[in-house]
């Protein structure tokens, strides 16, 4: 019985800190900058491995959820969008998409965004992925379409735009957000974000030439990297406000990935900085589905990025670049955005942490100079591109930050969100072949599979249902609600040695419209 | 296609590979059987005889136990025809339990014979039949399921099989692995066996060729010749053969092999998948004499399987299969199907907890044929003489098998078995079910019926509303509540405005009834005032000649006289050679050689196949259905004749229009309406023969005009209970082909007193000489109380000073008496056991008793009904107040 010989899998895989470093301070001022009190808040790096012994102890004080409660945890950051219907049609290419985040964490470190461009065609989608903190997430999760955006913008609009700003007029909107309650903005600092963007399509507005439409990929690597070059740059320049010169830091020093998808028509374009991955479900003639993976990962896993890193440093650093499957032993991603650590000298950090708020003394972490720290910067927010124009059998794409798929399979993701949006259960029907199955074991099966069919029932959100199955998952590759139940009612300390944090977008395709074209 | 034939000198034992019954582990499809052979292959296939005179198609269980039974019988030329493997079909894949916990008395007694003849079969006949008395435990996890199990032990003891209601803990002592914390009670079967099923058939098959049977393999019969309504031959794949008779028992196919024969034969019965579970020995091996547990509750059954267990079910969700006829893709995706089997796992788990650590040796899956009313098809088909019809066992194919195969073998021999089989009789289905799409559907519910909880009185849910009165949406909205007759939807009784509807759909009880004050209410209306019940799913015949030759025949088909005035209405039997009722109808001579039967219901195809068996070849003799052209409408009470001298303005007092006329007559505009005095309740009131255009209108102008004389709709509960009361008998439950007028007081219904002969007469002479050992009773029930008290239905035991003597078989509540009446028949036995002739005194003078689940209530025995429920009616000479058969 196949099912049966899954191991059973706990969240805790091969890491579970990012960054392998005490981490910045202030776990829980994201959500609300103005309430940062209790700023030495922090986790030893010894304690966090400590407490990994809780893992095997069954002495956990789980409160037993029931299926309302474990629904409404799961449900309570779902999102989902539904392309308007023109005249009963769906014109566009993308039909909706469902999007969800599960923290493990506290607070959550994983934000995503959704938007429609205005000024041009396309929808984009991403998922950021902090560590060392959610600041870094944040604002990428705030700035970085609006980076895309403009860099797609033909001369002519720029012109507009500038124009506009110049004159005082109000400027026509770039983007549509599609956003959960709980996406926020921070307004402080949205003047400082507005004149970088500003002083960027400047820049552009001099480099383009009219009438010439930019290309979308020189367009994705060119937002990343001017985005993260003013993260580092606002840093180092910092600001009057004292509240904002330090926000301004904790952006810089902390740290995040990003996997951004751009949809216009039947282009579908990837920019992938770090670990989050994105998957298509391609539906095949016989109605199952298969996965097809589409960015690489940026980690020790991935070997090119390994060769990549070694090749860009003297040779006397070839075994400490990578160490221990992390750069200079330390962080997960081989590419980020923010953690200026990697990327600064040494002096210039020292410099910027002497002139920063006195809150930066305190912090152990932004002191800390990783070690072997010889030829900066070790680090690039620069994406790698991959391009793919959608079939008909295309049906859907999902962006998870790592916290999905170090769960789940990307063939088991494939199929559990296809079987969610075709209504179709292909469970492969049960067979004992020759296997040793005792009954009471069979009987447990039986009940997980019947159960499974009701879960998807429960769920409306398709990202949600992975999140059900990422989490509650068993041996037999089904929800098991005590499991879930368990999983759900960790104690924030202990959630993170199970889990990470899960994002989620699901974006769900309209092979009419595909074929059409 | 390679075949093989079965002769003597072929069966020596060595040639004979024992039978495995391994359908575990190496198959678990059809497609895969292990092959098993008879004949060496280097023999040259047997060629097959031109000439036989019976011709047996399936060498499943049923098909080899007819062989066998027929040869036993004296019978020579059998052929038996199996197109694949002998019991290679769901004989191979039964479960192997022989049980004789039956929902029927004559199912029981099949069962009950079955299980003696399979004991006797291996010192017959040398073969191993894996023959194990284990005994069987049917167990109760509720007090109504107990009480069920009450009455059958009740049913049970009357056919002499030991039975016993046992308490939880006794279960506990007789099978080690049943969890008895939720239980209530359980009945032990002590005789009850198991046996491997394709032993068994491999016996019966070696037993019947041992006969001189002829049995070849791999042929199979493609269609079967009929000339003149009689077979006489069977056309198969390697050539034909003449025979006089044919016995389908083809299982599964056997639907499709009627439906193939050039007059095509309706054999009502659909498969469904059926799926049990084999476990590896247990760690602790079961012991192969553990009793078999059927725990309908939970919709298991549980026996012993070398070492392990066997366990399947009837679950609520069955799926059906084959519906277009054989089907290879279905057949290969007959796959186990763990998902749906996964509660009848649990309900296996639940009963036996410690299995949880067993290992699963294969799940089977097996299709078992199912009919519409859950009982089999037996006998020969109404259109085509020697057509015998032996399948849908409802996967009680081994049980019934033994017993099924010896009624039919006698059945075609004698032309009659020697029990009444009419429950079984192919004859009480038609063409109308026939449809695959009502077999899908009735099959559905019929399945996991078998282990439902079935209180008295259940109605089908399915396959419904296919024959209705053009009456049925009008007394709908009046709140008529529906059962079902041969496809026919009947009012049982009407709920008035502001009751709770819903509760009293839901109302299962063996106790006193939701309806019980309904139904009264009807009957005290009948009583007093007028009601209308609408009867026309009767079954109605129109026998015509030119001459006297309808008469003639009508005078040797029925046992009272027919030679009486136009317009005269005569209740008689027509019986068979044995005096028993074929038939119990009422005859209107409608014009010199013309008359109109109305029958029974269920009659419709058993009374017409009856009268065309005798009816002379003649051009002159014309029969006709005319059920469909009729609506009936029933006025019942002291009023009905002032609601229809209204209508018609002609008097209808007893002065003018006494009891037993037909008078053809207006009602309302409509003309030709047939008014009969009588109501087959024993109350005044007329039976109007609408034509179906008038129905309505006929209707209407009776429920306008009777309003001021309390006019309302009744149904077949409040007619049921008039005509008990009354001691009328009821042919179906009551009377049967083996009761002859004399046993159920209708002496005065046969025409002794003329010369014309008619069948059964001399029977009939003989037991009048000699008096009958068996007589219908009526037994009112004392020191009963209807509100707390279980209530009788039918098949409760009649003991006589402590002695069993009789059963019921039917029994209502008297609102008149307020009372229970049941119906029975009794027979003494002399003091060596004989039966002895019943005496007045036997009757009169005794201490009777019902038992009803157990408990024994006192009754009064009555021979003859209270004169005082008779209202005065001015009657014809010749009729005397027993008027009356009675309705379905």
């Amino acid at each position: 019985m196949a099912a049966a010989s899954q191991l059973f899998r706990v969240a805790l895989g091969r890491k579970f800190g990012r960054i392998s470093i005490p981490t910045l301070t202030c776990q829980n001022c994201c959500q609300s900058l103005l309430s940062c009190t209790s700023a030495n808040h922090t986790y030893s790096f010894d304690q966090r491995w400590q407490s990994r012994g809780y893992r095997t102890s069954s002495v956990w004080h789980t409160y037993y959820l029931t299926p309302p409660q474990v629904n409404g945890i799961l449900k309570a950051n779902e999102y989902s969008f539904k392309v308007p219907e023109f005249d009963g049609k769906n014109l566009s290419s993308i039909m909706g998409f469902d999007s969800n985040q599960l923290p493990a964490n506290a607070p959550i470190e994983d934000r995503r965004s959704a938007a429609t461009c205005l000024q041009t065609r396309g929808m984009l989608y991403g998922v950021f992925d902090g560590h060392a903190g959610c600041a870094c997430a944040q604002a990428l999760s705030e700035r970085l379409f609006y980076y895309i955006a403009v860099s797609l913008l033909p001369h002519k609009t720029l012109v507009d735009m500038e124009n506009a700003v110049e004159n005082g007029r109000a400027l026509h909107p770039v983007l549509q957000w599609h956003k959960h309650p709980n996406d926020y903005f921070s307004k402080e600092a949205s003047q400082l974000y507005f004149s970088s963007l500003r002083t960027y399509w400047q820049e552009l507005l001099d480099l383009s030439v009219p009438g010439e439409q930019p290309d979308v990929a020189e367009a994705l690597v060119s937002a990343f990297k001017r985005l993260d070059n003013d993260i580092s740059l606002e840093a180092q320049v910092g600001d009057p406000n004292a509240f904002l010169h330090y926000w301004v830091l904790r952006v810089a020093f902390s740290g995040a990935t990003a996997c951004v998808a751009h949809i216009d028509g039947n282009e579908l374009s990837l920019a992938n900085t770090g670990d989050g991955r994105a998957v298509l479900g391609v539906q095949e003639p016989d109605g199952s589905f298969s996965a097809l993976t589409l960015t690489n990962d940026h980690s020790a896993q991935n070997e090119s990025e390994v060769h990549r890193l070694r090749s860009e440093h003297p040779r006397s650093e070839a075994k400490t670049v990578v160490k221990q499957d992390r750069l200079l032993g330390l962080l997960m991603p081989f590419r980020a955005f923010g953690d200026v650590k990697f990327k600064w000298s040494i002096e210039l950090q020292r410099r910027v942490l002497e002139s920063g708020p006195d809150q930066l003394h305190e912090n152990e972490h932004a002191k800390f100079i990783p070690p072997n720290y010889h030829t900066p910067p070790y680090l690039t927010a620069e994406p790698e591109i991959t391009r793919h124009r959608l079939r008909p059998q295309d049906r859907f794409l999902v962006l998870g930050s790592d916290g999905l798929w170090e769960t789940l399979h990307r063939q088991e993701v494939v199929r559990i969100v296809g079987e969610h949006l075709t209504g179709v259960h292909q469970q492969q029907p049960v067979s004992v072949g020759g296997f040793k199955v005792t009954l009471g074991q069979m009987q447990g099966l039986l009940q997980e599979r019947k159960a499974r069919i009701s879960s998807t029932f429960e769920d409306q959100n398709s990202a949600t249902h992975l999140i059900r199955h990422a989490v509650g998952n068993n041996e037999f590759g089904m929800v098991d609600h005590e499991r879930l139940s368990k999983m759900l009612s960790l104690p924030e300390e202990l959630a993170r040695m199970y889990r990470d944090d899960i994002t989620i977008i699901i974006v769900q395709f309209n092979p009419h419209v595909i074929g059409g074209q | 296609m390679r075949s093989g034939a079965w002769t003597v000198r072929a069966l020596s034992p060595v040639l004979l590979p024992r039978w495995l019954y391994d359908s575990g582990a190496r198959s678990g499809h059809l497609s895969l059987q292990r092959s098993v052979r008879f004949v060496s292959t280097e023999s040259p296939p047997t060629a097959l005889p031109a000439h036989a005179r019976v011709v047996i198609c399936g060498g499943g269980i049923v098909g080899t136990s007819v062989a066998y039974h027929l040869a036993k019988l004296g019978w020579t030329e059998i052929v038996l025809l199996e197109q694949g493997r002998l019991g290679a079909g769901t004989t191979r894949f039964c479960a192997g339990i022989v049980s004789v916990a039956k929902p029927l008395s004559i199912e029981s007694k099949m069962a009950d014979y079955s299980n003696s003849l399979y004991e006797r079969l291996e010192e017959e006949t040398g073969i191993k039949t894996g023959f194990v008395r284990t005994g069987s435990l049917c167990l109760a996890q509720n007090q109504d399921r107990l009480l069920s199990l009450k009455r059958l032990a009740s049913r049970l003891k009357l056919l002499g099989v030991s039975c016993n209601i046992i308490k939880p803990k006794d279960v506990a002592g007789l099978h080690p692995l049943v969890n008895i914390h939720d239980l209530v009670g359980a009945l032990h079967l002590p005789g009850d066996s198991v046996v491997s099923p394709p032993d068994v058939n491999h016996a019966l098959a070696v037993a019947a060729a041992g006969y001189g049977v002829q049995i070849h393999e791999h042929t199979s019969v493609n269609h079967v010749v009929v000339m003149k309504g009689h077979v006489t031959a069977v056309e198969t794949d390697r050539g034909s053969i003449e025979c006089e008779y044919f016995v389908n028992c083809a299982g599964q196919w056997a639907y499709e092999l009627g439906q193939s024969s050039e007059v095509k034969v309706s054999v009502p019965l659909h498969g469904c998948e059926h799926f049990y579970l084999l476990t590896k020995p247990l760690s602790e091996p079961l012991h192969p004499e553990s009793p078999v547990v059927i725990d309908m509750d939970g919709r298991i059954y549980t026996r012993a399987w070398q070492g392990g267990i066997l366990s399947g079910g009837f679950e609520k969700n069955p799926k059906p299969i084959f519906t277009e006829g054989r089907n290879q893709l279905e057949i290969q995706n007959m796959q186990e199907d763990w998902d749906h089997f996964e509660p009848m796992l649990s309900a296996l788990l639940r009963r036996m907890p410690s299995l949880e650590a067993c290992e699963i040796q294969q799940l089977v899956n097996c299709p078992e044929s199912f009919t519409p009313d859950m009982r089999c098809l037996m006998g020969e088909t109404p259109g085509i003489y020697g057509y015998f019809v032996l399948a849908g066992m409802n996967s009680s194919g081994l049980s019934f098998a033994g017993g099924a195969g010896k009624y039919l073998a006698e059945w075609i021999t004698y032309g009659y078995p020697s029990a009444s089989v009419w429950p079984l009789d192919i004859k009480r289905f038609g063409n109308l079910q026939s449809s695959r799409t009502f077999l899908r559907h009735r099959v559905m519910e019929v399945m996991p019926l078998l282990y439902e909880l079935k209180v008295p009185r259940w109605d089908f849910q399915t396959g419904r509303q296919l024959r209705t009165s053009p009456l049925y949406d009008r007394l709908d909205t009046q709140g008529a509540r529906w059962m079902e007759k041969h496809g026919f939807e009947r009012a049982k009784f009407f709920v008035p405005p502001g009751k709770d509807l819903l509760a009293l759909d839901q109302s299962k009880t063996f106790y006193k009834p939701d309806w019980f004050d309904i139904v009264g209410a009807e009957v005290k209306c009948c009583k007093e005032a007028v009601c209308v019940i609408d009867m026309s799913s009767f079954t109605k015949f129109e026998l015509t000649s030119s001459g006297d030759e309808a008469l003639l025949l009508l005078q040797r088909l029925c046992a009272n006289d027919l030679d009486v005035p136009v317009g005269h209405i005569v209740h008689t039997g027509m019986l068979n050679e044995r005096g028993g009722y074929e038939n119990d109808c009422s005859v209107v001579h409608l014009s010199k050689n013309s008359f109109f039967i109305i029958s029974p219901t269920d009659q419709q195809v058993h009374c017409w196949s009856w009268i065309k068996k005798h009816m002379p070849n003649d051009p002159q003799l014309h029969l006709e259905d005319v059920s469909w052209k009729y609506t009936a409408l029933n006025l019942i009470g002291p009023r009905a004749m002032d609601v229809l001298s209204e209508l018609s303005y002609v008097s209808m007092t007893p002065e003018h229009f006494p009891s037993m006329f037909c008078k053809e007559m207006s009602v309302g505009y409509a003309n030709g309406i047939r008014v009969m005095s009588m109501t087959h309740t024993g109350e005044p009131g007329f039976m109007l023969y609408i034509p179906i255009e008038y129905a309505l209108h006929v209707y209407n102008e009776v429920m306008s005009v009777g309003q001021k004389y309390g006019i309302r709709n009744a149904g077949y509960y409040a007619l049921r209970s008039l005509r008990i009361e009354k001691f009328f008998a009821f042919w179906g439950q009551d009377l049967d082909s083996f009761t002859t007028p004399l046993e159920c007081g209708r002496e005065f219904r046969v025409k002794f007193d003329k010369d014309t002969d008619f069948l059964g007469r001399d029977v009939l002479l003989r037991q009048r000489a000699e008096g009958a050992s068996r007589r219908f009773i009526m037994l009112v029930l004392e020191d009963h109380d209807t509100e707390l008290d279980i209530w009788p239905w039918w098949g409760e035991p009649i003991y006589r000073n402590g002695n069993l003597v009789g059963v019921t078989t039917s029994s209502a509540y008297s609102y008149t008496l307020q009372r229970h009446v049941c119906l029975g028949f009794v027979s003494p036995t002399n003091s060596d056991g004989k039966l002895a002739v019943v005496t007045p005194d036997f009757i009169n003078r005794g201490d009777y008793e019902v038992d009803i689940a157990g408990q024994r209530f006192p009754a009064k025995a009555k021979l003859y009904p209270f004169s005082s429920l008779f209202a005065q009616q001015k009657r014809r000479k010749d009729d005397m107040e027993l008027s009356n058969f009675q309705s379905k």
